[in-house]
Formats: C-alpha cells, sequence, structure tokens
C-alpha cells in the first residue's frame, strides 16, 4: 500500500489488492499513524476494486469516526464511481500524472531542489496539510487551519491558522507571511502565541533566534 | 419548468438556517413562484412551527423516501400562500432514514413541479448535513457576527468547496449597527474579508423576528420590520434582481459603504 501528501490531501493507493484485505490494512496504517492521519483529506485510489454504495459508505464512516475524511475515490470501475457520487464523493477515473519521465538537461545554474507542496486555494477552518518539505500557499489560512511542514512554509495571504515548520526537528525553518497574523506559531520545538497587534499589516518572517521564535519586518 | 435547489445551512446551530429557509420561501411564493421547503433536520424538526404548519402535517420527508406516500402527498401547502409548500422532516426516526442519493432523487422530482426547493440542513458536518447538500444548485451560507459562528462558516464554506456544491453565498444575520459602530460586534466587512465569498445579504437583529417566530408568521409578511425587509432583498437578489444595500444606519452610512465595498469588491 502506498501513502503520499498531494494537494489534494493524502493519497492512497491500495492498487489491486483484495477489497477486504486491504481495507483492513488501511484502518491499521491510520490506527498506527494517527499523528499524519487526524484530520487529514483521504484521496483513496482503489483501483478496479467494484464497490457498492455501503460497501464505500461503511469505509468512509469508519474513517470519520478516526478524524479522516474520505474526499475523492479514484477507479477504473464505471460503477464504483457512480458510488462515489452518488456519496458525494469527488470520482476520477484518472490517476493523477505522473511526474514528467523525460528528463529536462541540468543546466548548471539549476539548484538542487528540494521538496515542496503548493497550495493554491484558501485553507479554511478544518483544513489541515502535513507535509515532508517546504509547503507554500497562495491565499489566506484562516483560523481552525493548520499546516505542519518538515521544512519552511510561506504564505502569499494572510496567515491567520497555526503553523508548524521543522516539525522534523529544524531549528533553521522559517514560516513567513504577507501578513503574520497567526493563532500559534511552531517552529522545531519552539511554541509562540502571536501578541495583539492593530498595527498596519506588512510582510513578515518568523524564525528561531536565541531560542525563541521572533517575527521580523520582511526587508530586502 | 427546471427549479433551482438552494441549500441553507451554517455548520453552528441557533444562528438563523430555519428563519431564513422560512422567510426566504415566503419571499419567493410572494414574488409569484412555486416554492417548496424541505425540513432536513430529522429528528428535531421546527421549520413546520416556524412557519405554522405543525397542525397540518399527514406524512412527512421519511414517508416520501421510503414510498408510503406520494411526493405530492407529504407537500403541504401554506395557509397564506397558494404556491408555497412545505415537506417536512420526520420527528420520530433519525438523520440515517435518508440517504444523500434519496434527496437527490426527491428533488429531481420535485425540480419539474417548482421554481424553488429550500433546503433547511441541521447543524453539524455529518450525516444530515451531507442530506442537505447533496442536491443543491446553490448554498447559502448563514452566519452570526461572532468568532464561533464565523469559524463554523468558514469549516462549512471549505467542505461545500470540497465536494465542488456552488456558488457558496453569506448571508449575514443578526447584525446590529449601533454595536458595530461600538466595536462592541465584528463587522460585517471582517466577517466578508476573513470568508471571501459573495454575500448576498445582510440582515439586522430585529425583535420582531422572535415575535413573528413564535406566532408561525415569518417576519418577512411584517412591511414593518427591517429584518422581514432584509430577507426580502436577499430572495430578490436570488432572484437575479439587482437590489440596493439597505441602510440601517443612516448617519454612518454603514451599510452603503459596504454595499460599495461588495459591489466593487467581487
Amino acid at each position: 500500500m502506498e501513502i503520499k501528501g498531494t494537494k489534494d490531501g493524502i493519497l492512497v493507493n491500495l492498487e489491486d489488492q483484495d477489497w477486504l484485505d486491504a481495507k483492513g490494512e488501511l484502518i491499521e496504517q491510520i490506527a498506527s499513524r494517527q499523528d499524519f492521519f487526524q484530520g487529514a483529506q483521504l484521496v483513496l485510489d482503489v483501483g478496479n476494486n467494484v464497490l457498492r454504495a455501503k460497501e464505500l459508505g461503511r469505509l468512509r464512516d469508519m474513517l470519520s469516526e478516526k478524524g479522516v475524511a474520505l474526499s475523492a475515490i479514484i477507479s477504473r470501475s464505471i460503477v464504483t464511481r457512480e458510488t462515489a457520487q452518488l456519496l458525494g464523493l469527488k470520482a476520477k477515473l484518472i490517476k493523477p500524472p505522473e511526474k514528467p519521465t523525460k528528463k529536462m538537461k541540468p543546466l548548471d545554474t539549476v539548484l538542487a531542489g528540494e521538496a515542496a507542496v503548493m497550495i493554491h486555494r484558501t485553507m479554511r477552518s478544518g483544513f489541515k496539510v502535513a507535509y515532508q518539505g517546504h509547503v507554500v500557499v497562495l491565499g489566506d489560512v484562516n483560523p481552525g487551519a493548520e499546516i505542519v511542514a518538515s521544512g519552511c512554509v510561506v504564505v502569499w495571504g494572510r496567515l491567520r491558522g497555526t503553523v508548524h515548520a521543522g516539525a522534523e526537528g529544524d531549528e533553521s525553518a522559517v514560516i513567513c507571511a504577507l501578513d503574520l497574523s497567526p493563532m500559534q506559531l511552531r517552529i522545531a520545538s519552539h511554541v509562540a502565541t502571536a501578541p495583539q497587534d492593530n498595527e498596519k499589516p506588512q510582510p513578515e518572517v518568523a524564525s528561531v533566534k536565541n531560542d525563541q521564535i521572533i517575527a521580523e519586518p520582511w526587508q530586502l | 419548468m427546471n427549479g433551482r435547489v438552494v441549500t441553507v445551512t451554517s455548520g453552528k446551530g441557533g444562528v438563523g438556517k430555519t428563519t431564513t429557509t422560512a422567510n426566504l420561501g415566503m419571499a419567493l411564493a410572494s414574488m409569484g413562484n412555486k416554492v417548496v421547503c424541505i425540513d432536513a433536520d430529522i429528528g428535531l424538526r421546527n421549520l413546520d412551527v416556524v412557519m405554522g404548519l405543525e397542525n397540518r402535517i399527514v406524512y412527512d420527508l421519511v414517508d416520501a423516501v421510503e414510498g408510503r406516500c406520494r411526493v405530492t402527498q407529504a407537500m403541504i401547502r401554506d395557509k397564506r400562500y397558494e404556491t408555497l409548500y412545505l415537506i417536512p422532516a420526520a420527528q420520530t426516526r433519525d438523520k440515517n432514514a435518508v440517504s444523500p442519493s434519496d434527496m437527490i432523487r426527491l428533488c429531481d422530482t420535485l425540480r419539474e413541479e417548482m421554481d424553488w426547493i429550500i433546503i433547511d440542513s441541521p447543524a453539524g458536518i455529518e450525516r444530515g448535513f451531507r442530506n442537505a447538500l447533496a442536491p443543491a444548485d446553490e448554498v447559502l451560507v448563514i452566519t452570526n457576527p461572532e468568532v464561533s459562528a464565523v469559524r463554523d462558516a468558514d469549516r462549512i464554506i471549505g467542505l461545500v468547496e470540497a465536494e465542488e456544491k456552488g456558488p457558496v453565498k453569506l448571508i449575514i444575520n443578526r447584525i446590529n449597527p449601533a454595536m458595530v459602530k461600538r466595536g462592541d460586534m465584528i463587522s460585517a466587512e471582517d466577517v466578508v474579508e476573513l470568508l471571501a465569498i459573495h454575500l448576498i445579504g445582510i440582515v439586522p437583529e430585529d425583535e420582531t423576528v422572535l415575535v413573528s417566530t413564535n406566532h408561525g408568521q415569518p417576519v418577512v409578511m411584517n412591511e414593518k420590520s427591517q429584518a422581514g425587509y432584509a430577507f426580502l432583498n436577499i430572495a430578490k437578489r436570488l432572484n437575479g434582481e439587482d437590489v440596493p444595500w439597505m441602510e440601517l444606519d443612516e448617519k454612518n452610512g454603514f451599510f452603503n459603504r459596504l454595499g460599495k465595498l461588495i459591489s466593487g469588491g467581487s
């Protein structure tokens, strides 16, 4: 079973495993990695499995009891896709595009990349993104939304939710936003709440200095 | 005929979903539309009470869905407007008695006869909410100018967008212009800025709402009520009319400025 983070949520690929086995394995995975799955949107690739409303509905209810929202189904079966639509889930036939196979010729100017995810939408209350790498949001992060990243977090908008950068212990991670008025910021093991200020919003960067999280105006 | 299905929802309870459903239903009917209001809050019905039709219930939503009666038998005709109907919720069952696909089927039948199908969603984000959302062509999110209601509205908008339902439109209910002016209440501008969706109406805090609710006479029938007037304006905007924003505080022209902000911003 393959599990990875995508912009639509956590993608779980059951491939063509037998449904009952796959379901059991998925529930086990979630139970053993609760922090990762808590509050997540789950996209499930069920391969060729033909699923009826009863089966899919039961799985959705089981997942929601564990705090995981089943948001979309990827399937090659028409029946399964219809079921998903009946349940109000998104249904897709095509798998999300794989990384382009054609390799670009590396130029000298190309820097070694680090993994990052781009979220081009407003993150509303209850929406959570957990990612191993950097997270970039083009939009607002509203109160009640949460980002957990092992790298840095950049918000091109208003940051009013909760952000944890350097979640795996990287103290050099930074958090920046056009308007930094978060509910709470965490960098590695440091925690800070933003002071209530009524200053005019300006781009700011938060980083760890002298064992404290400090926010400073963005300077070129 | 090809009716539009409008779901009225909020996440948080007590912000005015049922009041809004009853008033919009009545306002749209008074404009000559054929309207059916559906109470999707199975087990905790009260749209029938607000509309003053409680004593006429014979069949309910669950009866219609489970085939114990025809859909038309579950539709209670309003006592004031001939073109207004109510499908009440069952009181003795729970939300699992109806599924999202049942609601889609029911609404597809009603679309052929009606201009408007207005669904009163239960509070929360569970089965009942999904039932109410499944058939929607348009979603009205109701909120109050208070932090918890706005937070829940934000969550609901996220869920609606995730299900790719919409357009989502916002109604801010129970705003008190005097309190906003004193800085004691979140302003409509702040709510709109946070939620970032199209605003279709602002309803002022108004005692007449409670009085009319208790009498089963939606406030939109009271010509002297500001709230009633606000609901009428929302119905007109739903119907595609361009209605100017009403001025609730003449001295500082608060709603005027807001109207400008919105027409410029969206």
